[in-house]
């Protein structure tokens, strides 16, 4: 088949191919389709053209001279009298100041980029979780311990606050004797329940696994591994902090409460995570 | 017609000229071609998605006919993505090549670059097109991340997160960069509406001029080319601009994009309607990034433990892989030409390419520096292969660590040894010395050829 054949085909189906695109739309649509069909209408004349230019046109390789492009050592001098002629030149104190009102109104200009975003204060340092607030699921019921079998894991936040991103807790009831949490948190996990920060410590993705026969939190995003029955403590993974730990104890009612916040922040870690009592309001 | 614009442009010794301009041929020169159609199918493709999407974080009722969601609360971002998705005709269709373009666009940039790098075509004077690239490619790896979060679904969100963690490592001004670019403690209502106006205005923008300014100083400077009869290092050879160029780029512009339409029409991609919305206290696993954002995510992943609290400062654990690694891999790549120009001490200008093997020491850190990005993008699919391979993530992500450290520079060296041997084999060939029946004769284009016995 010649190559004007071959074009005449190209072009033939892309016009079909458009038409085609037409009555789909108007018969209702339909993606696999129009994805061909268009496939075919921009194939059909991309390659009318590509044969085109190849088998129709006598383009001989040509050669084209490069020259340096750097001008002329007197045209560069030229260049630059031009740009600074003596009036301006001469003329250094007011140069220099000139430079300096830019500057500062370039920074004047700028500071308004600070609206885009509040001081992070102590909001770094803090959550909603605060002493006597109860533990309450997502749908925003109070949690009991008698409701939590062995192995249990929920998502707990503040009463009042579901949702709250940085509150997030997993709560998991273990055997209380498995329990090998650091000193000062003996009475943190009532019958068991011990609960941990669910935003994880290395880039602070949600914590969503729980590996039951270890004991193990996982967090998918980085692999960073936690020890529930040790205080959280990494075991894998990129990340150095253990998972804040919430203490609990349960109230008269037998639902579960937390005695406070967080003791450090949760979450990724940033510089000044150690000057907790240095932050502003 | 041409006459009424000329009497006021002027412009006819200058069009002939241009349209004369003789471009090389060779399949290599293409890659960056393809990049640049893939980013025409993105404007025009991002033009219909903007009038569809509405880049809007308050939390709405999603009452649409995709019923698994029906009932769900949602953004009104990421309903307005749904709507696109099932109910505009055709709008499932753009989404989807405007998805492929992306991820190819970045394939495209991204080989194109391997081409110019292994060639020496970034050698004077062409040190600073290669720059005004490594700004191109990082507006693209920036098109990309803000474009994949729109839609503001699960899987997106867990992203932005991880980009918000990496921001708040940075010492001593991370906590604030943090607040002023989402607008507050992560998650953030207005954090789309910040993103659609980067990925719409102010990115594209920056991204035309960039490319208009790459093609510029191409222009000018005029293309490099491949060592042959009647190329030297002062003449480039090849076919003019018009009308063989013109027609063949013009189609192979068309061929990308009837590929792009096949695939976004064929092959579904980012379904978000299976991820859900984004909830911060929700997370998918595995999670994977598109490709481009891989190697950043396994260097978190295979970073070791290390978050040392110094006078009271602490170096959070995202901030070497997360920040440091990437600008320090972006600041060697682009000083590369000056680097290897005072390693080479070759100032000279260059219009003849090299092949790999003739700069040994180039293609070994070239090679190091793409088996380290490789093996990076290998480890943000750890818990994936780690499960198609039944075998503990823990072991993988081991051996991977050892492999960062021990496989590139062991590439590197293989390279050079392979470089050398190659280039040993061609001067033992041109010396005649194989089996010494070799005999060389002159041939009519001026160059040496081999006769057989």
């Amino acid at each position: 088949m010649t190559a004007e054949r071959w074009i005449t085909v190209a072009l033939g189906f892309s016009i079909v191919a458009s038409i085609g695109l037409v009555v789909t739309y108007l018969l209702g649509g339909q993606a696999q389709v129009e994805g061909m069909l268009l496939a075919v209408a921009l194939g059909g004349l991309g390659a009318a053209l590509v044969i085109w230019a190849a088998s129709l046109l006598d383009a001989k390789p040509e050669s084209e001279e490069v020259h340096p492009l750097a001008s002329p050592q007197t045209a560069r001098e030229a260049a630059w009298e031009t740009l600074s002629p003596d009036e301006i030149t001469r003329r250094g104190f007011l140069l220099r100041l000139m430079a300096g009102a830019v500057a500062a109104l370039a920074a004047a200009l700028a500071i308004p980029a600070l609206s885009l975003g509040p001081q992070p204060g102590r909001a770094l340092f803090r959550t909603d979780w605060q002493g006597g607030a109860r533990l309450v699921g997502a749908d925003g019921e109070p949690v009991r311990v008698a409701d939590l079998g062995l192995e249990a894991v929920r998502t707990v936040f503040p009463e009042g606050h579901v949702g709250s991103p940085d509150a997030q807790t997993l709560l998991i009831r273990v055997r209380p004797g498995d329990l090998a949490l650091p000193d000062g948190r003996a009475d943190w996990a009532p019958e068991g329940c011990v609960a941990y920060s669910k935003v994880c410590t290395h880039a602070g993705c949600p914590v969503g696994l729980y590996r039951a026969e270890d004991h193990a939190l996982l967090c998918p995003c980085h692999q960073s591994t936690f020890d529930v029955l040790r205080g959280a403590v990494p075991t894998f993974g990129p990340a150095t902090r253990p998972l804040p730990q919430l203490p609990l104890s349960v109230d008269a009612d037998g639902y579960l409460v937390a005695t406070g916040d967080f003791a450090e922040p949760v979450g990724p870690s940033f510089w000044n995570m150690t000057h907790a009592d240095e932050a502003e309001d | 017609m041409l006459r009424w614009f000329d009497d006021r442009l002027g412009l006819a010794s200058f069009a002939r000229s241009g349209l004369r301009k003789v471009f090389p041929d060779h399949w290599t020169f293409l890659l960056g071609e393809i990049a640049l159609f893939c980013f025409v199918v993105l404007l025009l493709t991002g033009i219909f998605l903007t009038l569809f999407y509405v880049p809007d974080g308050t939390p709405v009722t999603y009452e649409g006919p995709y019923l698994p969601l029906h009932g769900q609360q949602v953004s009104a971002a990421y309903r307005s993505v749904l709507e696109l998705s099932f109910e505009v005709q055709a709008g499932l269709v753009m989404r989807q090549v405007h998805h492929w373009a992306a991820l190819v666009f970045l394939a495209a940039i991204t080989v194109h670059m391997l081409r110019i790098f292994f060639t020496g075509a970034f050698r004077r004077p062409r040190e600073l097109n290669w720059l005004v690239g490594i700004g191109l490619l990082t507006l693209a790896l920036a098109m990309g991340i803000t474009g994949y979060s729109l839609p503001d679904d699960l899987l997106s969100g867990t992203g932005l997160r991880i980009l918000y963690s990496a921001a708040l490592s940075i010492p001593f001004v991370g906590p604030y960069l943090a607040f002023l670019l989402f607008g507050g403690e992560f998650p953030t209502e207005t954090i789309v509406s910040r993103l659609f106006v980067f990925h719409v205005m102010l990115l594209p923008a920056l991204l035309i001029g960039g490319i208009l300014t790459h093609l510029a100083i191409l222009w000018r400077q005029k293309h490099t080319q491949w060592p042959g009869p009647g190329r030297t290092e002062h003449n480039v050879v090849g076919k003019p601009f018009w009308p063989s160029q013109v027609l063949k780029s013009t189609g192979l512009m068309l061929l990308t994009a009837a590929v792009l339409a096949l695939m976004g029409g064929l092959l579904q991609i980012n379904p978000i309607w299976t991820y859900g919305p984004f909830d911060a206290t929700t997370v998918s696993a595995p999670a994977q990034p598109d490709w481009y954002v891989g190697w950043l995510d396994g260097a978190l992943r295979l970073f070791p433990p290390f978050e040392p609290t110094i006078l009271g400062i602490t170096i959070p654990s995202p901030f070497i892989p997360g920040v440091l690694i990437p600008a320090a891999a972006f600041t060697v790549m682009a000083l590369w030409p000056f680097i290897e120009a005072r390693l080479t001490h070759d100032r000279a200008d260059h219009q003849l390419l090299e092949r790999p093997r003739d700069a040994p020491l180039r293609s070994a850190i070239g090679v190091t520096g793409l088996t380290f990005f490789v093996i990076l993008t290998l480890a943000a699919g750890n818990d994936v292969a780690a499960i198609i391979f039944n075998v503990p993530v823990e072991t993988l992500t081991n051996a991977l660590r050892v492999a960062i450290v021990v496989v590139p520079p062991l590439a590197g060296l293989l390279t050079w040894r392979i470089c050398r041997e190659l280039r040993r084999r061609d001067v033992e060939r041109a010396a005649g010395k194989r089996g010494g029946s070799v005999r060389l004769r002159r041939n009519a284009e001026g160059g040496f050829e081999e006769i057989e016995q």
